[in-house]
Protein backbone atom coordinates (compact mmCIF):
# COMPACT_ATOMS: atom_id res chain seq x y z
CA UNK A 1 0.00 0.00 0.00
CA UNK A 2 2.63 2.65 0.99
CA UNK A 3 4.78 1.78 -2.39
CA UNK A 4 1.71 2.20 -4.11
CA UNK A 5 1.05 5.50 -2.66
CA UNK A 6 4.53 6.39 -3.20
CA UNK A 7 4.04 5.71 -6.31
CA UNK A 8 1.42 7.53 -6.91
CA UNK A 9 3.45 10.56 -5.25
CA UNK A 10 6.04 10.46 -8.15
CA UNK A 11 3.46 9.59 -10.83
CA UNK A 12 1.66 13.14 -9.91
CA UNK A 13 4.74 14.82 -9.63
CA UNK A 14 6.00 13.87 -13.14
CA UNK A 15 2.54 15.11 -14.35
CA UNK A 16 3.00 18.33 -12.75
CA UNK A 17 6.56 18.70 -14.11
CA UNK A 18 5.39 17.90 -17.93
CA UNK A 19 2.07 20.02 -17.37
CA UNK A 20 4.95 22.88 -16.57
CA UNK A 21 6.83 22.11 -19.17
CA UNK A 22 3.96 22.49 -21.53
CA UNK A 23 2.49 25.30 -19.89
CA UNK A 24 5.88 27.39 -20.73
CA UNK A 25 6.18 26.07 -23.73
CA UNK A 26 2.54 27.47 -25.10
CA UNK A 27 3.88 30.51 -22.84
CA UNK A 28 6.95 30.76 -25.42
CA UNK A 29 5.18 30.07 -28.32
CA UNK A 30 2.70 33.56 -27.17
CA UNK A 31 5.68 35.34 -26.89
CA UNK A 32 7.03 34.54 -30.18
CA UNK A 33 3.15 35.59 -31.69
CA UNK A 34 2.69 38.65 -30.32
CA UNK A 35 6.20 39.90 -30.93
CA UNK A 36 4.01 41.64 -33.80
CA UNK A 37 2.91 43.91 -31.58
CA UNK A 38 5.92 45.48 -31.25
CA UNK A 39 5.19 48.82 -32.51
CA UNK A 40 1.67 49.14 -31.34
CA UNK A 41 3.31 48.08 -27.58
CA UNK A 42 6.09 50.06 -27.90
CA UNK A 43 5.43 52.69 -25.04
CA UNK A 44 4.76 49.86 -22.19
CA UNK A 45 7.77 48.40 -23.58
CA UNK A 46 9.71 51.34 -23.22
CA UNK A 47 8.40 51.34 -19.73
CA UNK A 48 9.54 48.49 -18.87
CA UNK A 49 12.97 48.69 -20.24
CA UNK A 50 13.27 51.51 -17.38
CA UNK A 51 11.98 49.54 -14.71
CA UNK A 52 13.67 46.06 -15.55
CA UNK A 53 16.81 47.30 -17.09
CA UNK A 54 18.08 50.80 -15.82
CA UNK A 55 16.91 50.45 -11.88
CA UNK A 56 18.73 47.11 -11.82
CA UNK A 57 21.54 48.77 -12.39
CA UNK A 58 23.04 50.14 -9.16
CA UNK A 59 22.73 46.78 -7.59
CA UNK A 60 24.32 44.45 -10.74
CA UNK A 61 27.32 47.41 -10.01
CA UNK A 62 27.31 47.01 -6.42
CA UNK A 63 27.66 43.21 -6.84
CA UNK A 64 30.33 43.74 -9.53
CA UNK A 65 32.25 45.49 -7.95
CA UNK A 66 32.75 42.71 -5.16
CA UNK A 67 32.83 39.60 -7.38
CA UNK A 68 36.11 41.30 -9.55
CA UNK A 69 37.33 42.32 -6.23
CA UNK A 70 37.17 39.22 -4.45
CA UNK A 71 37.96 37.05 -7.62
CA UNK A 72 41.70 39.33 -8.17
CA UNK A 73 42.00 38.55 -4.62
CA UNK A 74 41.40 34.26 -4.55
CA UNK A 75 43.42 34.23 -7.78
CA UNK A 76 46.26 36.41 -6.22
CA UNK A 77 46.87 34.04 -3.18
CA UNK A 78 46.03 30.72 -5.71
CA UNK A 79 48.85 32.30 -7.62
CA UNK A 80 51.38 32.76 -4.77
CA UNK A 81 50.42 29.51 -3.38
CA UNK A 82 51.56 27.82 -6.65
CA UNK A 83 53.89 30.06 -7.30
CA UNK A 84 52.47 31.34 -10.96
CA UNK A 85 53.47 34.81 -12.05
CA UNK A 86 51.40 37.84 -11.27
CA UNK A 87 51.24 38.96 -14.77
CA UNK A 88 48.61 36.53 -15.26
CA UNK A 89 46.26 38.34 -12.70
CA UNK A 90 44.44 40.63 -15.00
CA UNK A 91 44.34 37.77 -17.90
CA UNK A 92 42.56 35.40 -14.70
CA UNK A 93 40.24 38.24 -13.65
CA UNK A 94 39.16 38.78 -17.49
CA UNK A 95 38.11 35.19 -18.43
CA UNK A 96 36.33 34.28 -14.94
CA UNK A 97 34.65 37.52 -14.93
CA UNK A 98 33.39 37.60 -18.93
CA UNK A 99 33.02 33.73 -19.51
CA UNK A 100 31.11 32.75 -16.21
CA UNK A 101 30.91 35.02 -13.28
CA UNK A 102 29.19 38.09 -15.08
CA UNK A 103 26.91 36.17 -17.01
CA UNK A 104 25.74 33.61 -14.29
CA UNK A 105 25.90 36.60 -10.97
CA UNK A 106 23.95 38.92 -12.80
CA UNK A 107 21.27 36.45 -13.62
CA UNK A 108 20.93 35.06 -10.75
CA UNK A 109 20.81 38.89 -9.05
CA UNK A 110 18.30 39.82 -12.05
CA UNK A 111 16.22 36.62 -11.09
CA UNK A 112 16.14 37.95 -7.51
CA UNK A 113 15.02 41.34 -8.11
CA UNK A 114 13.20 41.44 -11.30
CA UNK A 115 12.06 38.07 -11.52
CA UNK A 116 10.93 38.01 -7.97
CA UNK A 117 8.72 41.85 -8.92
CA UNK A 118 7.45 40.15 -11.89
CA UNK A 119 5.69 37.19 -10.44
CA UNK A 120 4.92 39.16 -7.70
CA UNK A 121 3.09 41.81 -9.79
CA UNK A 122 1.06 39.82 -11.94
CA UNK A 123 0.55 37.21 -9.12
CA UNK A 124 -1.23 40.17 -7.75
CA UNK A 125 -2.71 41.31 -10.78
CA UNK A 126 -4.40 37.80 -10.95
CA UNK A 127 -5.67 36.98 -7.69
CA UNK A 128 -7.09 40.59 -7.63
CA UNK A 129 -9.10 40.11 -10.60
CA UNK A 130 -6.80 42.83 -12.92
CA UNK A 131 -6.00 40.06 -15.66
CA UNK A 132 -9.86 38.88 -15.97
CA UNK A 133 -10.36 42.89 -16.33
CA UNK A 134 -8.38 42.91 -19.18
CA UNK A 135 -9.60 39.60 -20.71
CA UNK A 136 -13.15 41.18 -20.47
CA UNK A 137 -11.95 44.71 -22.09
CA UNK A 138 -10.80 42.32 -25.40
CA UNK A 139 -7.39 43.30 -24.32
CA UNK A 140 -4.62 40.26 -24.37
CA UNK A 141 -2.73 39.82 -21.36
CA UNK A 142 0.06 38.26 -22.65
CA UNK A 143 0.32 40.86 -25.39
CA UNK A 144 -0.35 43.31 -22.78
CA UNK A 145 1.90 42.37 -19.73
CA UNK A 146 3.81 39.35 -20.47
CA UNK A 147 5.31 40.17 -23.84
CA UNK A 148 7.00 43.46 -22.59
CA UNK A 149 8.41 41.93 -19.78
CA UNK A 150 10.09 38.99 -21.34
CA UNK A 151 11.25 41.36 -24.23
CA UNK A 152 12.86 43.77 -21.40
CA UNK A 153 14.15 40.79 -19.76
CA UNK A 154 15.62 38.87 -23.01
CA UNK A 155 17.78 42.62 -23.78
CA UNK A 156 18.04 44.03 -20.45
CA UNK A 157 20.25 41.15 -18.65
CA UNK A 158 22.84 41.05 -21.62
CA UNK A 159 23.01 45.09 -21.81
CA UNK A 160 23.76 44.49 -17.56
CA UNK A 161 26.24 42.09 -18.12
CA UNK A 162 28.05 44.83 -20.30
CA UNK A 163 28.00 46.94 -17.55
CA UNK A 164 28.76 44.14 -14.71
CA UNK A 165 31.85 42.71 -16.99
CA UNK A 166 33.58 46.04 -16.64
CA UNK A 167 32.66 47.28 -13.06
CA UNK A 168 33.92 43.26 -11.87
CA UNK A 169 37.18 44.44 -14.03
CA UNK A 170 37.66 47.18 -12.79
CA UNK A 171 36.82 46.05 -9.31
CA UNK A 172 39.75 43.39 -9.51
CA UNK A 173 42.05 46.38 -10.72
CA UNK A 174 41.77 48.38 -7.71
CA UNK A 175 42.41 45.00 -5.91
CA UNK A 176 45.51 44.10 -7.77
CA UNK A 177 46.98 48.18 -7.52
CA UNK A 178 46.41 48.44 -3.69
CA UNK A 179 46.31 45.15 -2.57
CA UNK A 180 48.36 42.92 -4.54
CA UNK A 181 50.77 44.94 -5.99
CA UNK A 182 50.58 44.40 -9.44
CA UNK A 183 50.65 47.58 -11.46
CA UNK A 184 47.80 49.01 -13.95
CA UNK A 185 49.90 48.19 -17.28
CA UNK A 186 50.68 44.83 -16.09
CA UNK A 187 46.98 44.00 -14.92
CA UNK A 188 45.43 45.52 -18.29
CA UNK A 189 48.10 43.73 -20.37
CA UNK A 190 47.22 40.46 -19.09
CA UNK A 191 43.81 41.39 -19.42
CA UNK A 192 44.60 42.30 -23.24
CA UNK A 193 46.65 39.60 -24.33
CA UNK A 194 43.94 36.88 -23.71
CA UNK A 195 40.78 38.71 -24.35
CA UNK A 196 38.86 37.12 -27.09
CA UNK A 197 35.76 38.81 -28.26
CA UNK A 198 34.55 34.88 -28.95
CA UNK A 199 34.44 34.68 -24.81
CA UNK A 200 32.28 38.13 -24.58
CA UNK A 201 30.00 37.15 -27.56
CA UNK A 202 29.35 33.54 -25.55
CA UNK A 203 28.82 35.39 -22.21
CA UNK A 204 26.37 37.41 -23.82
CA UNK A 205 24.28 34.71 -25.74
CA UNK A 206 24.17 32.90 -21.98
CA UNK A 207 23.06 35.99 -20.24
CA UNK A 208 20.38 36.64 -23.43
CA UNK A 209 19.14 32.86 -22.39
CA UNK A 210 19.41 33.58 -19.13
CA UNK A 211 16.86 36.82 -19.50
CA UNK A 212 14.63 34.74 -21.77
CA UNK A 213 14.28 31.80 -19.04
CA UNK A 214 13.93 34.70 -15.98
CA UNK A 215 11.29 37.04 -17.77
CA UNK A 216 9.11 33.29 -19.10
CA UNK A 217 9.27 31.86 -15.63
CA UNK A 218 8.38 34.96 -14.15
CA UNK A 219 5.44 35.59 -15.98
CA UNK A 220 3.92 31.85 -16.39
CA UNK A 221 4.14 31.55 -12.50
CA UNK A 222 2.26 35.02 -12.07
CA UNK A 223 -0.33 34.49 -14.12
CA UNK A 224 -0.88 31.16 -12.33
CA UNK A 225 -0.90 32.58 -8.95
CA UNK A 226 -4.04 31.10 -6.85
CA UNK A 227 -5.40 32.21 -3.42
CA UNK A 228 -4.18 35.72 -2.31
CA UNK A 229 -1.72 37.20 -0.61
CA UNK A 230 -0.24 33.62 0.40
CA UNK A 231 -0.42 32.53 -2.78
CA UNK A 232 1.40 35.70 -4.29
CA UNK A 233 4.31 34.83 -1.90
CA UNK A 234 4.32 31.36 -2.95
CA UNK A 235 4.29 32.09 -6.36
CA UNK A 236 7.16 34.42 -5.87
CA UNK A 237 9.66 32.22 -4.23
CA UNK A 238 8.69 29.63 -6.37
CA UNK A 239 9.58 31.84 -9.36
CA UNK A 240 12.96 32.80 -8.39
CA UNK A 241 14.21 28.97 -7.16
CA UNK A 242 13.02 27.89 -10.33
CA UNK A 243 14.46 31.09 -12.64
CA UNK A 244 17.40 30.25 -10.34
CA UNK A 245 18.59 26.64 -10.97
CA UNK A 246 17.02 26.45 -14.69
CA UNK A 247 20.06 29.57 -14.97
CA UNK A 248 22.47 27.01 -13.45
CA UNK A 249 21.42 24.31 -15.41
CA UNK A 250 21.53 26.06 -18.91
CA UNK A 251 25.19 27.67 -17.98
CA UNK A 252 26.36 23.82 -16.96
CA UNK A 253 24.94 22.58 -20.48
CA UNK A 254 26.34 25.90 -21.97
CA UNK A 255 29.90 24.95 -20.60
CA UNK A 256 29.50 21.56 -21.84
CA UNK A 257 28.38 22.30 -25.21
CA UNK A 258 31.12 25.24 -26.25
CA UNK A 259 34.17 23.66 -24.31
CA UNK A 260 34.83 20.31 -25.38
CA UNK A 261 37.40 18.85 -23.29
CA UNK B 1 -41.38 37.92 -25.29
CA UNK B 2 -37.65 39.19 -27.03
CA UNK B 3 -35.53 36.59 -29.01
CA UNK B 4 -33.43 34.31 -26.66
CA UNK B 5 -29.19 36.30 -26.67
CA UNK B 6 -26.92 34.24 -24.52
CA UNK B 7 -28.07 30.49 -23.47
CA UNK B 8 -26.39 28.19 -20.90
CA UNK B 9 -26.55 24.47 -21.45
CA UNK B 10 -25.95 22.30 -18.59
CA UNK B 11 -22.80 24.47 -17.29
CA UNK B 12 -21.49 22.56 -14.72
CA UNK B 13 -17.73 23.56 -13.17
CA UNK B 14 -16.24 21.86 -9.98
CA UNK B 15 -12.69 23.13 -8.07
CA UNK B 16 -10.51 20.41 -7.09
CA UNK B 17 -13.35 18.10 -5.02
CA UNK B 18 -15.59 20.93 -5.26
CA UNK B 19 -18.91 21.34 -7.24
CA UNK B 20 -20.01 24.42 -7.70
CA UNK B 21 -22.01 24.90 -10.75
CA UNK B 22 -24.11 21.37 -11.53
CA UNK B 23 -25.79 21.61 -14.71
CA UNK B 24 -27.43 24.87 -15.20
CA UNK B 25 -29.59 25.84 -17.80
CA UNK B 26 -30.12 29.40 -18.18
CA UNK B 27 -31.94 31.72 -20.97
CA UNK B 28 -31.13 35.07 -20.97
CA UNK B 29 -33.31 36.68 -23.55
CA UNK B 30 -31.73 40.28 -25.39
CA UNK B 31 -32.62 43.27 -23.19
CA UNK B 32 -33.92 41.45 -20.10
CA UNK B 33 -32.75 42.94 -16.94
CA UNK B 34 -32.24 39.52 -14.45
CA UNK B 35 -30.64 39.10 -10.89
CA UNK B 36 -28.77 36.47 -9.74
CA UNK B 37 -29.28 35.99 -5.68
CA UNK B 38 -27.84 33.31 -3.51
CA UNK B 39 -25.25 32.46 -0.52
CA UNK B 40 -21.55 33.94 -0.60
CA UNK B 41 -20.13 30.96 -2.36
CA UNK B 42 -22.84 29.57 -4.28
CA UNK B 43 -21.20 29.85 -7.47
CA UNK B 44 -22.66 33.38 -8.76
CA UNK B 45 -19.10 34.91 -9.61
CA UNK B 46 -18.53 32.15 -11.41
CA UNK B 47 -21.62 31.67 -13.81
CA UNK B 48 -20.66 35.34 -14.36
CA UNK B 49 -17.54 34.83 -15.69
CA UNK B 50 -18.66 31.85 -17.62
CA UNK B 51 -20.55 34.29 -19.39
CA UNK B 52 -18.01 36.06 -21.04
CA UNK B 53 -15.05 32.85 -21.18
CA UNK B 54 -13.26 34.40 -18.49
CA UNK B 55 -13.53 30.75 -17.34
CA UNK B 56 -14.16 27.19 -19.60
CA UNK B 57 -16.58 25.23 -18.02
CA UNK B 58 -16.37 21.31 -17.26
CA UNK B 59 -19.36 20.48 -18.91
CA UNK B 60 -21.72 22.60 -21.29
CA UNK B 61 -21.80 24.72 -22.96
CA UNK B 62 -22.75 28.59 -23.38
CA UNK B 63 -24.61 30.15 -26.42
CA UNK B 64 -24.63 33.87 -27.45
CA UNK B 65 -26.83 34.50 -30.49
CA UNK B 66 -26.63 30.93 -31.06
CA UNK B 67 -22.76 31.12 -31.47
CA UNK B 68 -21.02 28.45 -29.03
CA UNK B 69 -18.21 30.99 -27.67
CA UNK B 70 -16.16 27.82 -27.00
CA UNK B 71 -15.45 27.94 -30.67
CA UNK B 72 -14.20 30.96 -30.68
CA UNK B 73 -10.82 32.50 -30.98
CA UNK B 74 -8.31 34.95 -31.56
CA UNK B 75 -10.29 38.16 -33.42
CA UNK B 76 -13.29 36.48 -32.77
CA UNK B 77 -13.19 36.07 -28.68
CA UNK B 78 -12.26 39.30 -28.70
CA UNK B 79 -15.19 40.99 -30.69
CA UNK B 80 -17.57 38.59 -28.25
CA UNK B 81 -16.09 40.07 -25.34
CA UNK B 82 -16.19 43.69 -26.60
CA UNK B 83 -20.11 43.21 -26.64
CA UNK B 84 -20.13 42.88 -22.60
CA UNK B 85 -19.58 44.90 -20.03
CA UNK B 86 -18.15 43.62 -16.81
CA UNK B 87 -18.04 45.06 -12.90
CA UNK B 88 -15.94 42.76 -11.33
CA UNK B 89 -16.77 42.39 -7.25
CA UNK B 90 -13.42 43.37 -6.45
CA UNK B 91 -13.78 46.29 -9.10
CA UNK B 92 -10.40 44.65 -10.53
CA UNK B 93 -8.90 48.39 -11.34
CA UNK B 94 -5.22 48.22 -12.42
CA UNK B 95 -3.22 49.76 -9.58
CA UNK B 96 -0.53 51.45 -11.57
CA UNK B 97 -3.18 53.31 -14.11
CA UNK B 98 -4.78 56.61 -12.95
CA UNK B 99 -8.72 56.65 -12.49
CA UNK B 100 -9.30 58.27 -16.53
CA UNK B 101 -6.45 55.29 -17.85
CA UNK B 102 -8.25 52.85 -16.14
CA UNK B 103 -11.81 54.26 -17.92
CA UNK B 104 -10.47 55.21 -21.20
CA UNK B 105 -8.15 51.61 -21.44
CA UNK B 106 -10.94 49.05 -23.06
CA UNK B 107 -11.13 52.44 -25.31
CA UNK B 108 -7.52 53.44 -26.38
CA UNK B 109 -6.78 49.34 -27.20
CA UNK B 110 -9.17 49.39 -29.33
CA UNK B 111 -7.58 51.91 -31.87
CA UNK B 112 -10.80 53.31 -32.60
CA UNK B 113 -11.25 56.52 -31.31
CA UNK B 114 -8.57 59.08 -31.24
CA UNK B 115 -7.17 61.07 -28.43
CA UNK B 116 -9.89 63.73 -27.79
CA UNK B 117 -12.83 61.21 -28.24
CA UNK B 118 -11.56 59.03 -25.50
CA UNK B 119 -10.81 61.94 -22.92
CA UNK B 120 -14.69 62.93 -23.78
CA UNK B 121 -15.92 59.42 -23.22
CA UNK B 122 -14.21 58.76 -20.08
CA UNK B 123 -15.16 62.61 -18.80
CA UNK B 124 -18.58 61.45 -19.53
CA UNK B 125 -19.24 58.18 -17.95
CA UNK B 126 -17.03 60.00 -15.21
CA UNK B 127 -19.93 62.16 -14.91
CA UNK B 128 -22.51 59.52 -14.85
CA UNK B 129 -21.28 57.91 -11.79
CA UNK B 130 -20.28 60.80 -9.86
CA UNK B 131 -16.08 60.31 -10.38
CA UNK B 132 -14.68 62.95 -12.26
CA UNK B 133 -13.11 64.71 -9.29
CA UNK B 134 -11.13 61.44 -8.57
CA UNK B 135 -10.16 61.37 -12.65
CA UNK B 136 -6.63 61.86 -11.70
CA UNK B 137 -5.99 59.73 -8.41
CA UNK B 138 -4.91 56.16 -9.08
CA UNK B 139 -6.76 53.56 -7.30
CA UNK B 140 -5.01 53.04 -4.09
CA UNK B 141 -6.10 56.61 -3.11
CA UNK B 142 -9.86 55.73 -3.49
CA UNK B 143 -12.63 53.89 -1.09
CA UNK B 144 -13.78 50.31 -1.79
CA UNK B 145 -17.26 52.10 -2.91
CA UNK B 146 -15.54 54.60 -5.33
CA UNK B 147 -13.10 51.98 -6.64
CA UNK B 148 -16.49 49.87 -7.25
CA UNK B 149 -18.08 52.91 -9.50
CA UNK B 150 -14.75 53.64 -11.47
CA UNK B 151 -15.19 49.79 -12.49
CA UNK B 152 -18.42 50.41 -13.52
CA UNK B 153 -17.69 54.02 -15.85
CA UNK B 154 -14.83 51.48 -16.99
CA UNK B 155 -16.99 48.47 -18.04
CA UNK B 156 -19.60 51.12 -19.61
CA UNK B 157 -17.14 52.94 -21.33
CA UNK B 158 -17.09 51.34 -24.64
CA UNK B 159 -20.89 51.17 -24.38
CA UNK B 160 -21.44 46.92 -24.16
CA UNK B 161 -24.78 45.21 -25.17
CA UNK B 162 -24.61 43.23 -22.04
CA UNK B 163 -23.60 44.68 -18.97
CA UNK B 164 -22.42 41.83 -15.91
CA UNK B 165 -22.77 43.57 -12.63
CA UNK B 166 -20.80 41.28 -9.38
CA UNK B 167 -22.46 42.98 -6.47
CA UNK B 168 -21.96 46.53 -7.78
CA UNK B 169 -23.54 47.99 -4.64
CA UNK B 170 -21.70 45.86 -1.85
CA UNK B 171 -20.03 48.02 0.21
CA UNK B 172 -21.23 50.87 -0.68
CA UNK B 173 -23.35 52.84 1.23
CA UNK B 174 -27.35 53.51 0.88
CA UNK B 175 -27.51 56.75 -1.11
CA UNK B 176 -25.05 55.71 -3.77
CA UNK B 177 -26.24 52.28 -4.01
CA UNK B 178 -29.28 53.74 -4.83
CA UNK B 179 -27.61 56.32 -7.69
CA UNK B 180 -26.32 53.16 -8.77
CA UNK B 181 -29.28 50.96 -9.32
CA UNK B 182 -30.97 53.86 -11.27
CA UNK B 183 -28.07 53.83 -13.34
CA UNK B 184 -28.15 49.99 -13.63
CA UNK B 185 -31.80 50.87 -14.64
CA UNK B 186 -31.81 53.60 -16.98
CA UNK B 187 -28.89 51.95 -19.13
CA UNK B 188 -31.22 48.57 -19.29
CA UNK B 189 -34.23 50.47 -19.97
CA UNK B 190 -33.05 53.53 -22.36
CA UNK B 191 -30.00 52.08 -23.97
CA UNK B 192 -31.70 48.48 -23.70
CA UNK B 193 -28.74 47.39 -22.67
CA UNK B 194 -28.65 43.69 -21.32
CA UNK B 195 -28.23 43.09 -17.66
CA UNK B 196 -26.68 40.35 -15.85
CA UNK B 197 -26.76 41.34 -11.71
CA UNK B 198 -25.52 39.54 -9.04
CA UNK B 199 -26.58 40.71 -5.56
CA UNK B 200 -26.82 40.01 -2.17
CA UNK B 201 -29.50 42.96 -1.74
CA UNK B 202 -32.69 42.29 -2.19
CA UNK B 203 -33.95 46.00 -2.20
CA UNK B 204 -32.03 46.37 -5.12
CA UNK B 205 -33.10 42.86 -6.74
CA UNK B 206 -36.74 43.93 -6.64
CA UNK B 207 -35.85 47.42 -7.71
CA UNK B 208 -33.49 46.29 -10.85
CA UNK B 209 -34.91 42.84 -11.98
CA UNK B 210 -37.36 41.65 -14.41
CA UNK B 211 -36.80 38.50 -13.07
CA UNK B 212 -34.79 37.06 -10.41
CA UNK B 213 -32.88 33.64 -10.57
CA UNK B 214 -31.56 31.86 -7.22
CA UNK B 215 -28.55 29.80 -7.25
CA UNK B 216 -28.59 26.97 -4.46
CA UNK B 217 -26.22 23.98 -4.22
CA UNK B 218 -25.03 24.25 -7.78
CA UNK B 219 -28.34 24.36 -9.81
CA UNK B 220 -30.95 27.03 -9.68
CA UNK B 221 -33.42 26.73 -6.76
CA UNK B 222 -35.88 29.56 -8.49
CA UNK B 223 -36.35 31.92 -11.80
CA UNK B 224 -39.05 33.76 -11.68
CA UNK B 225 -40.27 37.51 -11.66
CA UNK B 226 -39.83 39.91 -8.49
CA UNK B 227 -43.66 39.00 -8.01
CA UNK B 228 -43.09 35.44 -8.03
CA UNK B 229 -40.54 35.64 -5.74
CA UNK B 230 -42.36 37.18 -3.14
CA UNK B 231 -45.41 34.67 -3.20
CA UNK B 232 -42.95 31.73 -3.67
CA UNK B 233 -43.58 29.67 -0.97
CA UNK B 234 -40.51 27.23 -1.59
CA UNK B 235 -38.82 27.40 2.37
CA UNK B 236 -35.34 28.19 0.60
CA UNK B 237 -36.34 30.84 -1.45
CA UNK B 238 -38.48 32.48 1.31
CA UNK B 239 -35.29 32.54 4.29
CA UNK B 240 -33.12 33.49 1.62
CA UNK B 241 -35.20 36.90 0.90
CA UNK B 242 -36.63 37.33 4.82
CA UNK B 243 -32.53 37.13 5.58
CA UNK B 244 -33.27 34.86 8.49
CA UNK B 245 -30.77 32.18 10.38
CA UNK B 246 -33.48 30.14 10.75
CA UNK B 247 -34.52 27.95 8.30
CA UNK B 248 -33.04 25.18 5.75
CA UNK B 249 -30.38 26.89 4.53
CA UNK B 250 -27.18 25.67 6.21
CA UNK B 251 -24.00 27.72 5.65
CA UNK B 252 -21.95 25.94 5.50
N1 LIG C 1 -10.42 30.45 -9.54
C1 LIG C 1 -10.89 29.65 -8.57
N2 LIG C 1 -10.16 28.62 -8.11
C2 LIG C 1 -10.62 27.81 -7.15
N3 LIG C 1 -11.81 27.94 -6.55
C3 LIG C 1 -12.59 28.95 -6.95
C4 LIG C 1 -12.17 29.86 -7.97
N4 LIG C 1 -13.16 30.77 -8.17
C5 LIG C 1 -14.15 30.44 -7.30
N5 LIG C 1 -13.82 29.36 -6.57
C6 LIG C 1 -14.67 28.70 -5.57
O1 LIG C 1 -15.94 28.53 -6.12
C7 LIG C 1 -16.93 28.78 -5.15
C8 LIG C 1 -17.91 29.81 -5.66
O2 LIG C 1 -17.25 31.06 -5.75
P1 LIG C 1 -17.97 32.40 -6.22
O3 LIG C 1 -18.60 32.18 -7.54
O4 LIG C 1 -16.95 33.46 -6.11
O5 LIG C 1 -19.10 32.59 -5.12
P2 LIG C 1 -20.14 33.80 -5.01
O6 LIG C 1 -21.47 33.19 -5.24
O7 LIG C 1 -20.00 34.31 -3.62
O8 LIG C 1 -19.77 34.81 -6.03
C9 LIG C 1 -16.22 29.19 -3.89
O9 LIG C 1 -16.15 28.07 -3.05
C10 LIG C 1 -14.85 29.57 -4.35
O10 LIG C 1 -13.90 29.28 -3.37
MG1 LIG D 1 -18.98 36.60 -5.87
Amino acid sequence: MAEVQGLVRVGRRGISVVSWIGGISILSSRFLYHLKDIPRSARVIFEQFNSIGVKSLPLIIVIAVFVGAVSAWQAAYQFKFIGAPLRYLGQAVGKAVIMELGPVLSALVFAGRVGAGITAELGTMKVTEQIDALDSMGISPNRYLMMPRVLACMLMVPLLVVFADFVAIMGGLVVSVVGVDVSTETYLNGLKSSFQLGDLVNGLIKAWVFGLIIGLVACFEGFRTQGGAEGVGTATTQSVVISMVLVLVFDFIFTVLLFRI
Amino acid sequence: MAESFIQLERLSKSFKQKQVLDGISLDIRRGESICIIGLSGSGKSVMLKHLMRLMDPDEGRILVDGQDIAELEGEDLVAMRRRFGMLFQGAALLDSMTVADNVGLGLTESRKYTDEQIEEIVISKLEMVGMVDSAEKLPSELSGGMRKRVGLARAIATDPEVMLYDEPTSGLDPVTSDVIDDLIVELNQKLHVTSVTVTHDMRSAFKIADRIVMLYGGHIEFDGSPEQIRNNTNPVVQQFIAGSARGPIRVA
